[in-house]
């Protein structure tokens, strides 16, 4: 089982390789059996790691192996080695599994694009990047991951670079991930000064005798590594890439938002828990951080017209609902909600796509509607996808994972009741703007005319994916009901339980209130977009509410305010220092050359008596110069 | 040794130095190769003189050389200005001024 690790990320990185290299001369089919069969590869593996790990866990924990000797630095030695504990397992499974069904998904999806090649190889260098970032055994093969992840992003949202807004949007998503790459990079460096490794158990291990709780070193390691994961992850204030990331294939959205990438700081903070437990400040930031983003991004949601932006912005929320869970020490619940997330966000995606691609190129939900009829595989996975979006109780994945963290947020030592109240207004926008979506694009008349049906490669991943937006949750049941807690158990092993506040009121009250905020949800989108569509039209025409509703759409203004902070007065220094100080100087070089060399090239003029004349002044000049010296 | 050796370097240089306006002033290659003819025996006269007075026959074997060096140069230098005057038909030295910077 050892040896077995090291092939998953092993596999994307051959077909990447095979792709990049051979990828323009080989047929098309080639192409889909190289790309889309390196990640089933893994997958198949990690499955078979999974099942080992759940039947006959390891007796320490976890399965480890040491690839490559990377480098040595006087003491310090770095080595490319993968260590599999429960929340690697759990990552990878998600990575790979979802990752190949997004592959078998594309395989048809991306069939008459002229670049198929350059698109798997990029799907499998992210692939791969992400499963070497969560199964690195030091921060180093971690940060290489946590960069090529963000390369991958970079090369798939501007896949079709020859629209200069899509690179623009390559470019932002970059950039911004960079801000928190950099503070990352920071901490890193810092946890290497204090502790003298960067390999994670050492850490986990060395942090709690080394620092003391809430001393300012270990409060400024866990904000820095807290600001890479924000930027990964899209959190405020680093939200912004995200929803223009949407320049990319549906498919590169699903990858993104499901198994890679937004992750990467859930994972970041989850791995590395014992830097943030010592620091009760990182972690209230952490929970604030959550509750703010997902009760901005659930606004903003609540208004696009753009279905994959209505999309994004959920997922943004849906993150923050993991760092909500993550600060208040809720642990396994926020990977719980990773993993149901993964299913049915990457169903969304994928199902959007098939919207997008058969309504030619329409992204404009009030430009589709009536398709329950006319696509009913589609309108069925989809309402399994947004039913768990939006939490419907006992029925939906989304309730098993979003139901803890509502209640962590209030009953955890670290929560209180106004994360509680944030999250469960955010849970309320969530089953709003669910409901307004699946109303507007699948009741009402059809507004524009489907193209083309889309076929088996791309509905089976559907299917498989809304079983699981609907079964995942039952692996994990809330303490009151069933006594069965699969998900927990497992993660136990490695990430600490839920401290409670004593003398909590019952649990089954949240719950209650929690399903009757998602109904009154569900209710409201019904009312303003099915039964009285002619409200939500009315509201808009006072100036107050068109002005709020501007204000959602714009993502809070976050584009111009960093316009206006960041972006303008830079472009204003770079115009007033155009000639560059330091150019004026080498400038001045160069034209001091130029005047001496038409200077000199007078001397050249021909006439052999001057070069006769040349040579006697030289020679007397020397001769001079012998008598004098 | 009645001539001084003084006597013979003053015409050494003189001869030089007739040479070397010759080169100056003349308007015609050939006679520009002149001079120069003139400028070598002027040093070949000097060096003469020299191994004259030191008794030391460096100098005379270096007059050989000049006289060699000379008939080479000449062969050399008229085959040149039979070109020279082939190509342009003239021997001007104020016109061929090709060499100039542009």
């Amino acid at each position: 089982m050892n040896n077995l690790l090291a092939y998953i990320p092993a596999f994307p990185l051959l077909g990447f390789l095979v792709l990049s290299i051979a990828g323009r001369k080989m047929s098309k089919n080639l192409v889909a059996l190289t790309g889309v069969g390196s990640i089933c590869i893994s997958a198949i593996i990690s499955l078979v790691i999974a099942a080992g790990f759940i039947s006959s866990p390891p007796t320490e924990g976890f399965i480890s192996t040491s690839v490559w000797h990377w480098f040595t630095l006087s003491d310090f030695i770095v080595n490319i080695g993968l260590r599999a504990d429960a929340l690697s397992v759990i990552f990878i499974f998600i990575i790979t599994f979802v990752g190949a069904l997004i592959h078998i998904y594309s395989a048809e999806f991306m069939r008459h694009d002229e670049d198929y090649a350059r698109f798997f190889a990029s799907m499998n260098l992210f692939v791969c990047s992400m499963l070497l970032l969560v199964l690195a055994d030091n921060l180093v093969l971690l940060y290489l991951g946590w960069e090529g992840v963000g390369l991958c992003s970079y090369l798939l949202i501007g896949f079709w670079f020859k629209e200069p807004t899509n690179n623009h949007a390559a470019n932002k998503a970059f950039l911004i991930t960079r801000i928190g790459d950099t503070a990352m990079l920071i901490g890193l460096f810092l946890i290497f000064h204090n502790l003298r490794t960067l390999n994670i158990q050492e850490i986990l291990l060395l942090a709690p005798q080394k620092f003391s709780t809430g001393s300012s070193e270990i409060t400024l390691i866990a904000l820095l590594l807290l600001a890479g994961g924000m930027g990964k992850s899209a959190q405020v204030p680093l939200q912004t890439w995200l929803p223009d990331a949407m320049a990319g294939p549906s498919p590169v959205s699903a990858l993104i938002h499901a198994a890679t990438m937004v992750t990467a700081g859930v994972y970041l903070v989850a791995r590395m828990n014992a830097v943030f437990i010592l620091s009760p400040l990182a972690m209230s930031i952490v929970s604030v951080v959550g509750a703010v983003t997902l009760l901005l991004a659930g606004c903003s949601a609540m208004v696009q017209s753009d279905i994959k932006r209505i999309l994004a912005y959920s997922t943004i929320s849906q993150i923050g609902y993991m760092f909500l869970a993550l600060g208040v020490g809720a642990w396994t619940a926020a990977i719980f909600h990773f993993f149901t997330h993964a299913f049915f966000k990457a169903l969304l995606f994928l199902a959007a796509g098939v919207i997008i691609e058969s309504l030619h190129h329409e992204h404009n939900i009030f430009r589709m509607g009536g398709l329950k009829k006319s696509m009913p595989v589609v309108f069925v996975t989809f309402l399994a996808g947004a039913a768990a979006l939006a939490a419907l109780p006992l029925v939906t994945a989304g309730f098993f994972s979003k139901d803890p963290i509502l209640w962590y947020a209030f009953s955890s030592e670290k929560g209180n009741a106004w994360l509680w109240m944030t999250a469960l207004l955010g849970a309320f926008l969530t089953a709003f703007y669910t409901t307004r979506l699946m109303i507007v694009v699948f009741w009402g008349e059809a507004k524009t005319a489907i193209g083309h049906h889309p076929g088996k490669a791309m509905i089976i991943p559907l299917i498989i994916l809304a079983i699981l937006s609907v079964t995942a949750g039952f692996v994990e049941w809330p303490h009151n009901m069933i006594h069965l807690t699969l998900f927990s158990d497992l993660l136990h092993q490695q990430l600490p339980e839920v401290a409670l506040k004593p003398d909590l009121p019952a649990e089954s009250l949240f719950q209650l209130i929690a399903a009757l905020t998602t109904f009154a949800g569900i209710v409201l989108g019904y009312m303003l977009y099915y039964r009285k569509t002619y409200l939500a039209t009315s509201w808009l025409q006072s100036p107050s509410v068109a002005g709020v509703h501007n204000l959602f759409k714009s993502g809070w203004g976050f584009d111009h305010f960093y316009r206006a902070v960041f972006v303008q007065p830079f472009l204003f220094i770079t115009r007033i220092n155009r000639t560059d100080f330091f150019d004026r100087i080498y400038d001045g070089i160069a034209s001091l050359n130029i005047q001496l060399n038409r200077f000199l090239s007078l001397s050249q003029n021909g006439s052999l008596r001057w070069y006769v004349v040349g040579v006697l002044a030289g020679a007397l000049f020397i001769i001079t110069l012998q008598l004098l010296l | 040794m009645s001539i001084q050796v003084n006597a013979v370097l003053i015409v050494a240089a003189i001869l030089f130095v007739l040479g070397f306006i010759g080169v100056l002033t003349r308007k015609n290659i050939l006679f520009m190769l002149i001079s120069v003819e003139i400028m070598l025996n002027a040093a070949g006269l000097a060096f003469v003189a020299a191994s004259a007075k030191w008794q030391q026959a460096d100098g005379q074997v270096m007059f050989l050389f000049i006289l060699a060096m000379a008939a080479a140069e000449v062969s050399v230098g008229l085959a040149l200005v039979l070109q020279v005057y082939h190509q342009y038909k003239t021997l001007d030295i104020e016109k061929l001024n090709a060499l100039k910077d542009e």
